[in-house]
């Protein structure tokens, strides 16, 4: 690089986040002081038209060579400045941006002398790194044309159904047995009362029939490696010990079965045998065989059973299936509080205390009851039945792994627990201890107002105890009423906790197969909480319903749906862009020594002959640009594009004349 | 001295985690002591011993090397061989004469805005205790014969 750098600085006021605070004229003259800036200028808005066209036209007024924007963070505009740069002449990677808004004038308002100080600074260590970058071209390289959707709720499915209308071949894994998630236990959904398996299952339906969709179900994902474009999933399709091609669904199998145990998908309210279907919808109508309860009594491969389909194989083994996908879309849902935590409601421990998901399969038609509502201690038909809303939500307790956040879900799905005992239990009194009825969707608030007039007693105040009449198993629930301002004590024949929603077990081991993070709350971290709440920051990766945070069905299909709109933009324009951020090795300082070797973790750096001599190389596409192997080569031939050393060590020294 | 002692701290900070945590302390406000001037690398592991002993031989008071929890990395382990690196490093600056309280490695990830702030208050009581880099103390002579030519 023989060529004389000429840089321009562009700082920016934000409106008065950044001026408001420091003086960005005195910071203009700063900049114009040091070593390489040919120009330095200052605008309200640097990222607006005006402020880019800025940009492009100084580079061509001051025959700039590389561009420094004073604003706010990289991780925000750097993309805008370096689109301006590129349109100006200058290759993109000879911008760089010095952020002085959200680890500056943000973060020290309050001692402005000091902000000020540590501006120039910061710009003064970006001026150093903008004199030492090189250009870079980005690669471009195919897109498979191909996604995954792990998970199969509503999420998965309408996922699922968009990717393969839009005409891309979509992998559905699903690690139950059956898709259709938590929707598919729901009775009706609030507030239009639509029966949640009638809407449900015709899209399960869609999901089998459509020739783009591959589904997997009772398979997890075990391996994902690669990148946006080029992802290589591996699979484990666990054993069924049930050939799906063969089994037809028949069910005599389950009939001859002897052995009984727990239904997982009613909650345990009514037992199944160990050659199941979850749900008579199932989809795919397979038996599963579960092998930990099974007895190997050979029953169910008799005549009267199986018999000549031969569908059964004890010995049958999982299977690892190899993918190759371009994007892939997180669908993996949510699970419920263990509201057992919360001693003071006696869940588990008295028997009329159920949670709200087991009373859906209590109030559901195809649940253990068929849809009658009784109590679980005597079977008896409650007359008074209290709902404790933010069972685990909204709450401080730590301790008790409660939730400070709002589940969005359970104010709605108490209301429309509390309307279909009013229309199936004449006389029946609901009695819901909230603490704000949260109300907020399309025709939601109607409904709430429809609850109070059909008899609805709303009475506001967090239960703090219940306790049990050991005879006859009523329930003495000790509130307050805040509105009265008033202790209140009464006897209940049931009470249901609409228990929070909370982040998957089972996510966490695809967050870190893709190395997606988490906000504070448990669920998966969006690219941007407003603008891009479908997206992470694994490129190529997006996110759809709970995993991201707790929403309504309708919210989950919409965000679903947003998400298989920007998974499909990748594989529809068959290329993408990859950073030019990957490693290279000088095999002339090379020792050929291996240290970088052992370090990559993605197997990227590889030993090779070169001219009769071992030394290491880096296979860009594999490479992802993290630099580990560059700072551990002792003989320093590992050259770390864009966070060269000679980069680093001038914003070091850079820094250094601070003082 | 009339004025009170200001350190001049370098935080190295991965992109995706901490360098993320502390764009969410400025988003949400948060107020901390502008003693860090931070350089943004993708990936602690990229994290070179020599950046360290460069800014304590530049006369920095302190460094602070910030990245994902373990086992939240971006690119799977960088933070684990960074770790080892600067538990080498505490050692090795001890030798030097630096207490080894100068250079700390904490883990924020990017939704612990609060917790950069806390770092940062922290690190910042722990220098202003330590006083100024020895080197600066020695005198400006000396600063000038001690640091090295640049060899990268």
């Amino acid at each position: 690089m023989d060529e004389e750098k000429r840089i321009g600085v562009f700082v920016c006021h934000c409106g008065t986040n950044i001026a408001g605070v420091i003086n960005v004229k005195e910071l203009v003259e700063y900049a114009k002081t040091l070593p390489h800036v040919a120009h330095a200028e200052d605008y309200t808005y640097m990222c607006s038209t005006p402020g880019q066209s800025m940009i492009k036209d100084r580079i061509k007024e001051f025959n700039l060579n590389g561009t420094v924007v004073a604003a706010c963070s990289p991780r925000l505009h750097e993309p805008t400045f370096r689109k301006a740069t590129e349109e100006g002449g200058v290759n993109s990677f000879l911008f760089t941006m010095s952020n002085i808004r959200e680890q500056d004038t943000w973060v020290h308002m309050e001692e402005p002398e000091k902000a000020m100080e540590k501006a120039k600074d910061l710009v003064r260590m970006e001026v150093a790194r903008a004199s030492k970058l090189e250009p870079l071209t980005p690669k471009t390289v195919p897109v498979e044309k191909a996604a995954l959707v792990i998970g199969a709720g509503i999420a998965g499915i309408q996922a699922s159904l968009e990717l393969a209308d839009a005409g891309i071949k979509t992998y559905l894994v699903e690690k139950e047995p059956s898709i259709g998630g938590m929707m598919s236990r729901l009775d009706k959904t609030f507030p239009t009362l639509d029966c949640s398996q009638c809407i449900l299952t015709p899209k399960m339906v869609d999901v089998e029939r459509n020739p783009n969709i591959e589904l997997m179900t009772y398979s997890e994902v075990e391996g994902i490696s690669g990148y946006i474009g080029n992802f290589d999933v591996t699979i484990r399709k666990k054993s069924r010990y049930v050939y799906e091609d063969k089994c037809n669904g028949c069910g005599k199998c389950q009939e001859v079965c002897p052995v009984s145990r727990p239904n997982e998908f009613d909650l345990g309210l009514q037992p199944r045998k160990a050659a199941y279907v979850p749900f008579p919808q199932a989809v795919p109508l397979k038996f599963t065989i579960d092998m930990d309860s099974c007895i190997k009594c050979d029953l169910c491969k008799g005549e009267e059973a199986c018999g000549e389909l031969e569908a059964i194989d004890f010995d049958k083994p999982d299977e690892l299936i190899t993918v190759k996908v371009g994007t892939i879309i997180v669908a993996t849902g949510f699970d419920m509080y263990d509201v057992e935590r919360k001693e003071e409601w006696g869940y588990k421990v008295f028997d009329n205390v159920v949670t709200g998901i087991e009373f859906e399969r209590l109030i559901g038609a195809s649940g253990p009851t068929g849809g009658k509502v009784i109590r679980p201690s005597d079977g008896k038909t409650p007359k008074t039945v209290g709902f404790v809303l933010c069972a685990g939500s909204r709450d401080q307790d730590e301790e008790d792994g409660a939730k400070p956040y709002c589940s969005r879900v359970c104010c709605m799905y108490s209301l429309k627990h509390a309307h279909q005992l009013i229309e199936k239990i004449p006389g029946v009194v609901p009695y819901l201890f909230y603490m704000d009825i949260r109300s907020f969707g399309k025709a939601y608030e109607e409904f709430y107002y429809r609850i109070q007039r059909e008899g609805g007693k709303f009475i506001r105040g967090r239960v703090a105890r219940i306790t049990e009449d050991p005879v006859t198993k009523n329930l003495f629930v000790t509130a307050e009423d805040t509105l009265l301002g008033a202790p209140l004590e009464m006897e209940l024949d049931m009470v249901v906790l609409a228990n929070a929603v909370v982040p998957a077990e089972s996510t966490q081991k695809i967050k870190s197969l893709l190395t997606l993070s988490n906000s504070p709350d448990g669920f998966l971290l969006e690219a941007h909480p407003k603008l891009n709440p479908m997206s992470t920051t694994t490129d190529g990766v997006f996110l759809a319903g709970m995993c991201q945070g707790p929403r309504d069905i309708p919210d989950v299909v919409a965000h679903a749906a947003a998400a298989a709109a920007a998974a499909s933009i990748p594989i529809h324009r068959g290329s993408v862009t990859l950073e030019p951020i990957y490693a290279i090795v000088d095999p002339e300082h090379c020792g050929g020594c291996a240290t970088c070797i052992g370090l990559c973790p993605y197997g990227a750096t590889e030993l090779k002959t070169v001219d009769d001599k071992l030394v290491a190389s880096v296979n860009e596409a594999k490479c992802k640009g993290c630099g580990t192997c560059g700072s551990a080569c002792p003989s320093g031939a590992i050259k770390m594009q864009h966070f060269t050393n000679e980069q680093i060590m001038s914003e070091i020294e850079a820094f250094a004349q601070g003082w | 001295m009339a004025e009170e002692f200001e350190p001049n701290i370098l935080g190295i900070l991965c992109n995706w985690c901490t360098y993320a945590g502390a764009d969410l302390a400025g988003t949400s406000r948060m107020q901390y002591p502008p003693n860090v001037r931070v350089i943004r690398i993708m990936c602690t592991g990229r994290l070179d011993p020599a950046f360290v002993l460069k800014a304590l031989s530049v006369g920095a008071d302190g460094v602070l090397i910030s990245g994902c929890h373990i086992g939240d990395c971006h690119y799977l382990a960088g933070n684990f061989k960074s770790r080892r690196r600067v538990a080498l490093l505490r050692k090795l600056i001890e030798e030097y004469g630096y207490d080894r309280e100068r250079l700390r490695m904490t883990f924020v990830s990017a939704s612990e805005g609060a917790l950069w702030a806390e770092v940062v208050q922290d690190m910042v009581n722990t220098i202003k205790k330590l006083g100024p880099n020895p080197l600066k103390q020695a005198g400006a002579a000396q600063l000038e014969g001690a640091v090295a030519d640049d060899e990268f």
